[in-house]
């Protein structure tokens, strides 16, 4: 019970800090509004042929967001910080905490993403706009899993944003495969027993890369 | 860097483990073999493969041998992790170097065969996308590497990283191509070299096969491991 509380005055501390200066989530919102309206003055119009596009294009766009808005949480905070919290609490409750925030953090934004993107490209809607959302908050929570511990590894290696990009994206890609593809069947009306498959799958592969970060993060977190 | 007194020991009981010879006699003579009775013995006809199934001896075990090179890289990263030794770590990172080795040999051996059955080199197959893929995962370790100058702050970092691609290497090598349509053998309903047509005279060049080049790319490791230590010992000095 004591992981909990801890777990819990984290959160509470990260999303307090956020609110305090609201930089991160208020920098990757324009980024991402930024983003889709370059890609509609580009596009200017996707209609129902160009339906692949309009997935394509919205999963390129969000992994790009997501790794600006997830790595900050290890590269931004200072030394000192880190050093506190790590004298305060369990390496196991800092790792959790971290992913949950950045899970609630990535959940709004790409809420906000989609809903952006649905009003600009007016021309498509998915059919089963149900599904869509469920692929997009998996997406959410695995770019927020795999993207936090990535983060802690580059961050320790001490050259932030190349070194987070090389690394994440060879680990993301399976998991980007698997979101697309279940975003597909969104967006062609497949019938719900379709997907399942690529749910289960995603799910499984969420619980190994917390699994595997939470076992590791301890041998990681002190220099 | 300083070896202790302990670890100057464990390294000379590493030498004279990797110096038997048997072993690596035995991995050259089954090589020697595979090779030669690869091309001659006979095999059965299948449309489309035709003559190019003997590609099986040459490009499977190549995987083989890479995916056995990196388990060892993973059991030396856990092991690092723990004991902290500088040895440990450079077994990690050479039998990463030489697993890929054998991952861009087994790309290009499939890209070759896939010339002559499939018409193009690369033809976005999702095997061969994901193949790649892992390929670049390693290539991100090294890269890791490079990055950080302090010793032991590396064996760490890139130990850790090690560990955590690795199931998702599994991943993409074992479990995404079988949830996707692949013109490759074995699937997508293609014939593939199953059993019903792994025939036992395949078998009697195929096991060989596998169990050679493992041998080899273990030889080939140890080698770079030892290279890697006498240069080592040599700025020590």
């Amino acid at each position: 019970m004591q992981l909990a509380k801890e777990v819990k005055y984290l959160i509470h501390k990260e999303v307090l800090l956020e609110w305090r200066s609201k930089y991160t989530i208020n920098g990757v919102l324009l980024y991402v509004v930024s983003t889709i309206f370059t890609c509609y003055l580009s596009f200017v119009s996707l209609n129902e042929k160009e339906k692949l596009i309009w997935n394509a294009l919205f999963w390129i766009i969000m992994l790009f967001a997501s790794i600006n808005g997830v790595s900050k949480s290890f590269l931004q905070e200072t030394k000192g910080q880190q050093l506190y919290s790590y004298i305060l609490s369990s390496p196991a409750a800092v790792l959790i905490s971290k992913t949950v925030y950045n899970t609630l953090l990535m959940l709004v934004l790409t809420t906000v993403a989609l809903g952006f993107y649905i009003m600009v490209f007016s021309d498509y809607t998915p059919p089963d706009l149900l599904l869509y959302y469920v692929a997009v908050v998996m997406g959410s929570i695995s770019f927020s899993t795999v993207f936090t511990m990535v983060s802690a590894i580059a961050s320790k290696a001490g050259n932030g944003g190349m070194l987070m990009a090389i690394l994440s994206f060879p680990i993301i890609i399976p998991v980007l495969i698997l979101l697309i593809k279940l975003a597909k069947n969104a967006v062609d009306g497949l019938p719900w027993e379709n997907s399942y498959d690529e749910i289960g799958m995603l799910l499984v592969v969420n619980v190994l890369t917390v699994a595997t970060s939470l076992l590791l993060f301890p041998y990681l977190w002190r220099d | 860097m300083v070896i202790g007194i302990e670890g100057k020991h464990s390294l000379i009981q590493n030498y004279i483990r990797m110096n038997k010879t048997w072993w690596k006699i035995f991995g050259s003579v089954l090589v020697i073999y595979t090779a030669i009775a690869g091309l001659l013995l006979g095999v059965p006809r299948l449309p489309i493969l035709n003559e190019s199934i003997r590609n099986l001896y040459f490009h499977v075990p190549m995987w083989f041998a890479m995916i056995v090179l990196f388990s060892i890289s993973v059991f030396y990263s856990i092991k690092s992790l723990s004991s902290k030794s500088e040895i440990d770590d450079m077994k990690a990172v050479e039998s990463v170097n030489a697993g890929i080795i054998f991952g861009l040999l087994g790309l290009v051996t499939g890209a070759i065969w896939a010339k002559y059955t499939w018409g193009q080199f690369w033809s976005f197959d999702p095997k061969q996308n994901f193949a790649a893929i892992s390929i670049l995962l390693y290539f991100a370790y090294l890269i890791l590497r490079n990055s950080i100058d302090e010793e032991q702050k590396r064996a760490k970092i890139s130990a850790i990283y090690n560990i955590f691609a690795f199931p998702m290497m599994v991943v993409l090598l074992f479990v995404l191509p079988r949830l996707k349509d692949s013109l490759h053998p074995g699937n997508g309903g293609n014939p593939g070299f199953n059993s019903y047509d792994l025939d036992s005279r395949m078998r009697m060049v195929f096991y060989p096969a596998c169990l050679g080049w493992i041998l080899i790319g273990y030889w080939v490791y140890s080698i770079r491991f030892r290279i890697r230590s006498i240069e080592n010992k040599q700025q020590a000095n």
